[in-house]
């Protein structure tokens, strides 16, 4: 699973470590994130998350 | 009034006297616009003022020095209260290079006409050199802004925090021991609730990498200098940045004919059966940056809201509004309020967006048709000791 930057603020989503503070499960992969989360950082919205190359 | 932080290194800002309302903070002690000359073999400007006083920042920095002299003007946060002053400034100097972040270079792009600005991009760890000393920068993304950014002269210990420490405080003075530390610490909380309380993540982060640097001196953009309670000023953020809890308790309502003020009233006479601090606000009458500031810090907060026309009273409904941005945590509490045949709107729609700010509920709406029984008012008294009770913990 790849890991997701945010493009805004740079807030890295790591699928291993989910976002638990926002009820996102440790394991999930960012497609399968619900569409109206948000970057616990910034507040922007999935459109605003580019994969990250590994 | 002495402007000098180190030798060489002077504030030329401006001090808001009469400025109340900043975009919706209401700002009873003014503000200042701090922005700073460094002298050196090369002349820095480290960034501007709110645009209708650029004229008075060019002239303080004409009264220390030649703007031929001035080789880099530093933007650290792209917002017009700091950049409104950068197209004056830019165009006085047209050697100086303009020193900013890639992310700062495109919002300064959308804010003003930059095509005769001259650019230098630094990236997080880059530096420049002036002479003696160092300009060091740090990116630290949504403190405030995610272009916004920290300049470090190590020689001088120097931090040029931006937005991060900063008070809406106008004084004569630019020092923090100038000032009865208080004051300055109320202002300085006041800031971080209305500003930043919804970006404590970035925050704790950018402590610390602060905590790294050798930090004497903290310059932000806004109010007095630290250079004497740094230690107060740091402690204080750690606390703010997890909205750590208090032995507070707040009682936050509107209402209509009353019903669900005195349902407030019933609550705040629970709560002080405890050894709690309390805060009692109907909405009409405490302004929401007062009401922000104290939720920072508190254990509790019961809302409550009489229902109108089938939802909420919308002065409560505009303060909600903004304390779910504000994104505060930690908090627990209840809605109430009276209904007349509704039970739509009201603590209902209270409720929805306590659940929305994710304040852990304590128990269930609290509500009364038309004017509330003594069994309800004892409901209400009752709720109100188990947040003292709650409350009263964070004070042990």
């Amino acid at each position: 699973m790849k890991k997701y930057i945010c493009d805004v603020c740079g807030w890295i989503y790591d699928p291993e470590v989910g976002d638990p503070d926002s009820g996102i499960a440790p394991g999930t992969a960012f497609e399968d994130i619900p569409d109206d989360w948000e970057c616990p950082e910034c507040g922007v919205g999935k459109d605003d998350f580019s994969a990250l190359e590994s | 009034m002495n402007t000098t932080l180190k030798e060489g290194i002077d504030w030329v800002g401006y001090i808001d006297w009469t400025v109340r309302d900043f975009h919706g903070y209401k700002t009873d002690s003014g503000s200042t616009y701090n922005a700073y000359l460094i002298r050196d073999e090369q002349c820095a400007v480290i960034d501007a003022v709110k645009a209708p006083y650029v004229d008075k920042y060019i002239a303080r920095i004409k009264a220390l020095t030649d703007l031929e002299n001035i080789r880099y003007v530093v933007c650290n946060h792209a917002e017009p209260d700091h950049s409104g002053g950068l197209p004056g400034i830019m165009e006085a100097c047209p050697q100086a290079e303009l020193v900013c972040n890639a992310k700062c270079k495109d919002a300064l792009e959308k804010h003003f006409d930059t095509s005769t600005w001259k650019w230098r991009i630094v990236e997080d760890g880059d530096s420049i050199s002036l002479g003696k000393r160092t300009l060091s920068f740090i990116n630290t993304p949504m403190v405030h802004w995610p272009e916004s950014m920290f300049t470090y002269v190590p020689e001088d210990k120097l931090l040029f925090s931006m937005d991060a420490f900063g008070q809406h405080f106008a004084t004569a003075f630019r020092f923090d021991d100038e000032e009865p530390l208080e004051v300055i610490m109320q202002e300085a909380k006041a800031y971080y609730a209305n500003i930043v309380m919804l970006y404590g993540r970035p925050i704790a982060q950018t402590l610390d990498r602060a905590a790294e640097l050798e930090i004497e001196m903290i310059a932000p953009s806004h109010g007095v200098i630290w250079r004497s309670h740094l230690k107060e000023v740091l402690a204080a953020y750690r606390k703010w940045v997890v909205c750590k809890p208090t032995p507070k308790v707040i009682v936050l309502y509107a209402t209509m004919w009353q019903a669900t003020e005195h349902m407030a009233e019933a609550i705040l006479e629970g709560v002080q059966e405890f050894e709690v601090e309390a805060r009692f606000y109907n909405v009409d009458a405490t302004h929401s940056t007062q009401i922000a500031t104290e939720v920072l810090d508190c254990a509790a907060i019961a809302i409550g809201s009489p229902t109108l026309n089938n939802t909420l009273m919308p002065n409560l409904a505009g303060v909600l509004c903004y304390l779910k941005g504000l994104r505060p945590t930690q908090k627990q509490g209840f809605a109430f309020g009276s209904y007349g045949w509704s039970k739509r709107g009201g603590a209902s729609e209270v409720e929805d967006a306590m659940k929305e700010m994710k304040i852990e509920l304590m128990q269930e709406p609290i509500r009364s048709q038309y004017v509330p029984t003594p069994e309800i008012l004892e409901e209400c008294r009752e709720a109100g000791r188990a947040m003292g009770r709650y409350a009263e913990q964070f004070g042990k």
